[in-house]
């Protein structure tokens, strides 16, 4: 017996130590590798020199990057508020008892298959030619021309492709959600004469709240590293407006010379991306318990 | 009052359909523009809404031509078909040593930690040394790119693959073990064929995941001339100039594997996207 315990160890280790290996070569090491090329002031080739923390410290004073944080915020924010109320609604009304239910559920969730660049172009379009049309007839000013176009606005155009996408994805998983919820739930506080908002707040939300998590969790670290759409429907422009964090780190760090500075920008990225999600898990813990 | 709930909402219902407005309407105007003629494109909305006055399929045609369509959706399948095999085979069994070791040694659940906690790595802070790490190992290509699709999503396939596990009595692998049966044969014939509605999921999580993406070889195969279906859209860019339908023939392309493998697979597709989610 003890000997084919071993055998069972060996087997084990025979199996876990290549996978291990993997994963530190193509993920561990390429990190390690970042962090060290962050303290460098390498442009992509050639030679290069350690600076320091002079990265770092340049990061907080390079007003470019500070315009694309606030930007990558700004519209992880409002997407993952919009996201995460309206595949709320999508999902209490498609889990409720309604006619084609599976069919709908079906195309509600179409958006999420396709892929952020492809959609993007196509978005872009009817940015361009579509709703300034639209505005002209309607007498709407800040859609006269294209939103793409406009510093101001354009934000709310990539935001918009982000959405239609995100909603589809969070919806199925509220529906999951939702569908935990045990019919008795329902029909007691039926009884019990709350009314429909009320009943949904005080006894639905608090059970689904778990998914709510996922959820936050999920939207929340997408929209944060939002890149296709950017690629498709503005890359940056106008002026910077929607250039997100990853699409900078990709485009100043690849071709720009400034391999070792976006190494820089690409670790504090992780470590705010990191410090985000666990504080979401940690708060939404809480009040998963408090419930 | 049991009669009334179970009553069909129809006001619910037919808001509903309408709401399918905003998914059909962007992909309506799309097929629209794909199989007009330039000329037919006036500058209001009815040039990029109206039926064109005769269906034809040159768009189509020209597209596959300038965007060299075949080749780039073999390198699709070809790519996303290798790893979700590959993932099945080599993240299941991770996840079964992982999930079997964790319980009786502390080593395995670092090693499961270690691996989970790939998760919050973004793509970006990997990128720039991936591309100069896959150059130098000759990687710079399709294998580099289904090789790092392995290494990224390890961390999601580990965690359903071993929290599945908990499903799957010991008491199974037991047996076989009192039958004589060796670790390797006991996974592969008792174990895996269980994991089942697992594999479907992962599968689909990837498939959806590596089909679409575009960062990875877009810095990885850049340089090789080989493009997937996302990536020819990104290449091709500047070639289909103003000509909108020649461009939206090619998106319809590029829409149309991903749509037909949803429409065969649907209920597999929404389940395992809540499997998925809800375990992760």
């Amino acid at each position: 017996m003890k000997k084919k315990m071993s055998n069972r160890d060996k087997t084990f280790w025979a199996v876990i130590i290549p996978v291990v290996i993997l994963f530190f070569a193509f993920n561990t090491l390429p990190m390690i590798k970042g962090v060290i090329y962050s303290f460098t002031n390498y442009k992509g080739y050639g030679t290069y020199d350690y600076v320091g923390f002079r990265n770092y410290a340049d990061l907080f004073t390079d007003s470019r990057v500070g315009k694309s944080y606030l930007f990558t915020f700004k519209y992880a924010l409002a997407g993952t508020i919009l996201v995460n109320v309206l595949s709320l609604v999508m999902a209490v009304g498609l889990n409720s008892k309604i006619r084609c239910k599976s069919a709908l559920r079906g195309i509600y969730f179409v958006p999420n298959i396709l892929g952020g660049l492809v959609i993007g172009y196509i978005f872009s379009f009817i940015f361009t030619y579509i709703l300034p049309t639209v505005g002209n007839v309607f007498h709407i000013g800040f859609l006269q021309n294209s939103i793409l176009a406009s510093e101001k606005y354009a934000w709310i155009g990539v935001l918009i492709v982000g959405v239609w996408q995100a909603v589809a994805m969070n919806t199925i998983i509220y529906i999951s959600g939702l569908q935990t919820v045990p019919e008795e739930v329902y029909e007691a506080s039926m009884l019990d004469g709350a009314s429909k908002w009320k009943q949904f707040w005080k006894v639905i939300f608090p059970l689904v709240m778990p998914f709510v998590t996922i959820n936050l969790v999920l939207s929340t670290k997408n929209f944060l590293m939002v890149f296709d759409q950017i690629m498709s429907l503005t890359k940056g422009g106008p002026a910077q407006s929607t250039e997100s964090i990853s699409y900078l780190i990709y485009k100043n760090g690849m071709d720009g010379g400034q391999f070792g500075f976006q190494s820089a920008n690409a670790v504090i990225f992780f470590i705010v991306i990191v410090a985000i999600s666990l504080f979401q898990m940690t708060v939404m813990n809480k009040k998963e318990e408090q419930l | 009052m049991m009669k009334e709930k179970q009553k069909t909402n129809w006001v619910l219902t037919i808001v509903l359909i309408l709401g399918t407005v905003t998914v059909f309407f962007p992909l309506y105007m799309a097929v629209i523009i794909a199989f007009k003629k330039p000329s037919e494109m006036t500058n209001d909305v009815a040039g990029a809404l109206s039926f064109p006055k005769q269906w034809s399929f040159e768009n189509f045609r020209q597209a596959m031509e300038v965007t060299d369509f075949w080749h780039s959706l073999g390198n699709s399948l070809l790519i996303t078909l290798v790893t979700i095999v590959l993932a099945i085979l080599i993240h299941s069994i991770a996840g079964y040593v992982i999930g079997r070791g964790m319980a009786r040694r502390k080593s395995f659940r670092f090693i499961y930690l270690y691996i989970v906690s790939g998760m919050f790595v973004p793509f970006s802070i990997l990128m720039m040394p991936l591309v100069k790490q896959t150059a130098h190992m000759g990687l710079g290509n399709r294998a580099g790119v289904i090789l790092l699709y392995l290494v990224f999503y390890m961390p999601m396939n580990v965690l359903l693959y071993s929290g599945y596990l908990k499903n799957i009595p010991i008491a199974l692998e037991e047996a076989a073990d009192i039958d004589g049966a060796s670790t390797w044969t006991t996974y592969w014939k008792v174990v895996f064929p269980m994991m089942k509605p697992m594999h479907a999921t992962v599968a689909i999580l990837t498939a959806l995941g590596t089909w679409n993406d575009v960062m990875t070889p877009l810095v990885i195969m850049s340089g090789t001339g080989q493009n997937t279906l996302p990536l020819a859209q990104l290449n091709f860019q500047t070639q289909f100039g103003t000509n909108y339908n020649l461009a939206f023939a090619s998106y319809i392309l590029a829409l149309i594997p991903i749509l037909i493998f949803y429409m065969i697979c649907q209920k597999q597709i929404l389940n395992g996207v809540a499997n998925g989610a809800v375990k992760g």
